[in-house]
């Protein structure tokens, strides 16, 4: 069903699926069908939301990510961690040991994603100054919501603000810093872990930017389970952590709901759950919300947290990292910095793969442009130049690579690009509808009734694929019993139309 | 083509229900997004003042290649005063409707905006008649 546009990190397992329609019932962009027993997706609707993945009662779905020792191609290798990671451990594992376990599985640096919230929050100030005839302003973090905008709100890909997500500048900025410590920058891999399969499709086929500067993914069940598999079995803390470079507590919370919203100037609201979000951009395409500044929209409830690659419950990392939070606000408001890497150092390098973290090597390797700079006073407000290490030159390489380049509306409502041959097809659709019984029962292999009237017209589907109109032929005598059964067999496979009753 | 939807006066949780249903059909047939904008923002705003004002109304949508025909037709108390109402701000709308967000006037110089052709035509204690054309 038409050429991809995009690169998806779901996949669906043929062997495995056994065509149960859940899938196709919860996605938000009905782009999956059942054909021949098989869920099939239909790869220019697709938004990598992951939530056919969350729902699949057979795990059919799965999430691509690069094999792990791709990262040993690299000589120097970047663990890309962000928080949501911390967040998935309990309170009693520290930062510190999440660190070491990262180093023992063979990674020689770790870069938290959002040491780059700082500076781009100052870019995006400046944005929404520069953009002020264009409101609302709809943040692009959550690569699902841009690519949903593209495909069912092409109106408002205008309102997207055009600047790179966090996790693009803090790769490019240790990128830099590492090239600058004398590194070779073939020898670097920077490995992010993701907690969605969204990102992952953003990374392999970024929006709006030509290359991604991260090497690879790695999701992240698969670190928290060798992880917290080791902490278990008490393998862990054997490795001397880098002290990193602290987050501030925007930074920590940048990631879950709420987190740009509460500091983006004006009027502006936070909403998570793709379902919601596509409730709520119905309702803003029909009136003038022009009294609204800022959108933080998210796919997952809880934002990040919720993300379909996490293991904890969302509720839970959301209150971890915010008592974090509570710490750090509390640690800035004192001058103190630095004691949530610092504490309890212990250990020594167990001379395995560990090399890159002896002391001298990744210890300065944290952050450029991060602020967190432990000026008494405005905590959370403060940091947005954080020059404390005074990289100001990477701040001025970052800041000029944070736009994107334009994003392209790509409409998957439209029956045809030509009007006269679209308004042709309504035509039939409205007459098809008419046929159909409206009880959204997707026997037809369509989700819903409506969707199989425009799959009918668009060449995908047969108007006796409906279980109703086939009664209906077959009282009029134009379909034999023996074809409905084959027609249905078509859709659902052998197996559930074989069965011995 | 032609479509033809109910709308119920004084039910503010169905309000936009008429609105949604053309965006639907304009994004199928792709009427270009600026114009849906443009058309749904209009549509909205006479949807609303039918559930604010009136009993029950009708909206027709009439589209072809070059333009789109909207009409909304409503059994209700009728604007006395059209030019007046006309007026950026004025509101005729009771306190508790302005309340939940409704009724900050009515919306007709927006209407106006937004639209390329307008005629209102309302009889007191009737109903009133907002026709539309938007040229494609
Ligand atoms: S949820 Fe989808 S992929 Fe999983 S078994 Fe059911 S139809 Fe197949
Ligand atoms: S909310 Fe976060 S985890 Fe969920 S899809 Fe968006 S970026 Fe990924």
């Amino acid at each position: 069903m038409g050429k991809p546009d995009f690169h998806h990190a779901l996949k669906i397992d043929r062997d495995v699926c056994i065509g149960c329609t859940h899938c196709m019932n919860i996605c938000p962009t009905e782009a999956i069908r059942v054909r021949n027993g098989k869920a099939v997706l239909i790869d220019n609707r697709c938004v990598d939301c992951g939530f056919c993945y969350r729902v699949c009662p057979v795990n059919a779905i799965i999430v691509e990510q690069d094999d792990f020792n791709r990262i040993f191609e690299y000589k120097v290798r970047v663990a890309l961690m962000p928080a949501v990671l911390t967040g998935q451990f309990p309170e009693n594992v520290s930062l510190r040991q999440i660190h070491s376990e990262l180093l023992a599985l063979g990674f020689t640096h770790i870069c938290e994603v959002e040491q780059g919230v700082e500076l781009l929050y100052g870019v995006m100030m400046e944005y929404m100054e520069q953009q002020k005839g264009t409101r609302p302003l709809i943040s692009a973090f959550c690569p699902a919501i841009v690519r949903l905008i593209q495909v069912r709100f092409p109106a408002l890909v205008e309102n997207l603000i055009h600047l790179k997500p966090p996790l693009d500048i803090s790769a490019l900025g240790f990128r830099e810093q590492l090239i600058e410590e004398g590194y070779d920058g073939n020898d670097i891999g920077i490995f992010y872990i993701t907690p969605c399969a969204a990102k992952i499709a953003a990374v392999k086929s970024p929006v709006g930017q030509i290359d991604s500067p991260i090497t690879g993914v790695i999701n992240m069940n698969f670190i928290f389970n060798k992880a917290y598999t080791r902490i278990r079995q008490e393998k862990g803390d054997s490795c001397i952590v880098p002290e990193m470079r602290q987050l501030t507590p925007r930074s920590l919370l940048w990631s879950l709901t709420g987190g740009e919203s509460d500091h983006a100037p004006g009027r502006s609201l936070a909403i998570d759950e793709i379902h919601n979000v596509i409730n709520f951009l119905e309702q803003l395409e029909n009136e003038e919300m022009k009294d609204i500044d800022f959108l933080e929209l998210r796919a997952c409830d809880e934002s990040c947290a919720g993300g379909v690659l996490t293991t904890a419950n969302r509720f839970f990392t959301v209150e971890r990292l915010r008592k974090l939070a509570e710490k750090l606000e509390f640690e800035v408001t004192a001058g103190k910095t630095g004691e949530v890497s610092r504490s309890g150092v212990s250990g020594e390098p167990p001379g395995s793969g560990v090399s890159g973290a002896a002391p001298g090597s990744g210890v300065s390797g944290a952050a450029p442009g991060s602020g967190g700079n432990g000026k008494p006073g405005k905590p959370g407000k403060s940091g947005v130049s954080g020059k404390p290490s005074g990289p100001g030159r990477h701040e001025d390489f970052l800041k000029k690579q944070m736009t994107i380049s334009p994003i392209e509306p790509r409409s998957m409502l439209k029956l045809d690009d030509d009007m006269s041959e679209a308004m042709k097809k309504l035509k039939r659709v409205e007459e098809i509808t008419k046929c159909l019984p409206d009880v959204d029962c997707a026997a037809c292999g369509s989700p819903n009734c409506q969707a199989f009237a425009e799959d009918i017209v668009q060449g995908y589907a047969k108007i006796n694929q409906c279980v109703f109109v086939q009664r209906i032929f077959e009282n009029r005598g134009i379909l034999s019993c023996e074809e409905s059964l084959r027609i249905m067999k078509e859709v659902w496979g052998g197996d559930k139309l074989d069965k011995n009753c | 083509m032609y479509f033809e939807y109910e709308i119920e006066g004084g039910n503010f949780s169905r309000a936009g229900y008429a609105s949604s249903e053309v965006k639907k059909r304009l994004r199928q047939l792709n009427v270009d997004m600026k114009v849906i904008k443009r058309v749904v923002v209009a549509l909205y705003e006479a949807e609303v003042n039918v559930v604010a004002h009136a009993w029950r109304g009708k909206m027709r949508v009439d589209i072809d290649r070059d333009r789109i025909r909207l009409e909304i037709d409503d059994e209700g108390p009728g604007i006395p005063d059209i030019d007046k109402a006309m007026e950026e701000g004025y509101s005729t709308a009771t306190p508790e409707v302005r309340e939940m967000g409704f009724g900050a006037g009515m919306g007709l110089p927006n209407i106006k905006k937004n639209v390329d052709k307008l005629n209102i035509t309302s009889e007191v204690g009737q109903g009133t008649k907002v026709e539309m054309v938007t040229y494609l």
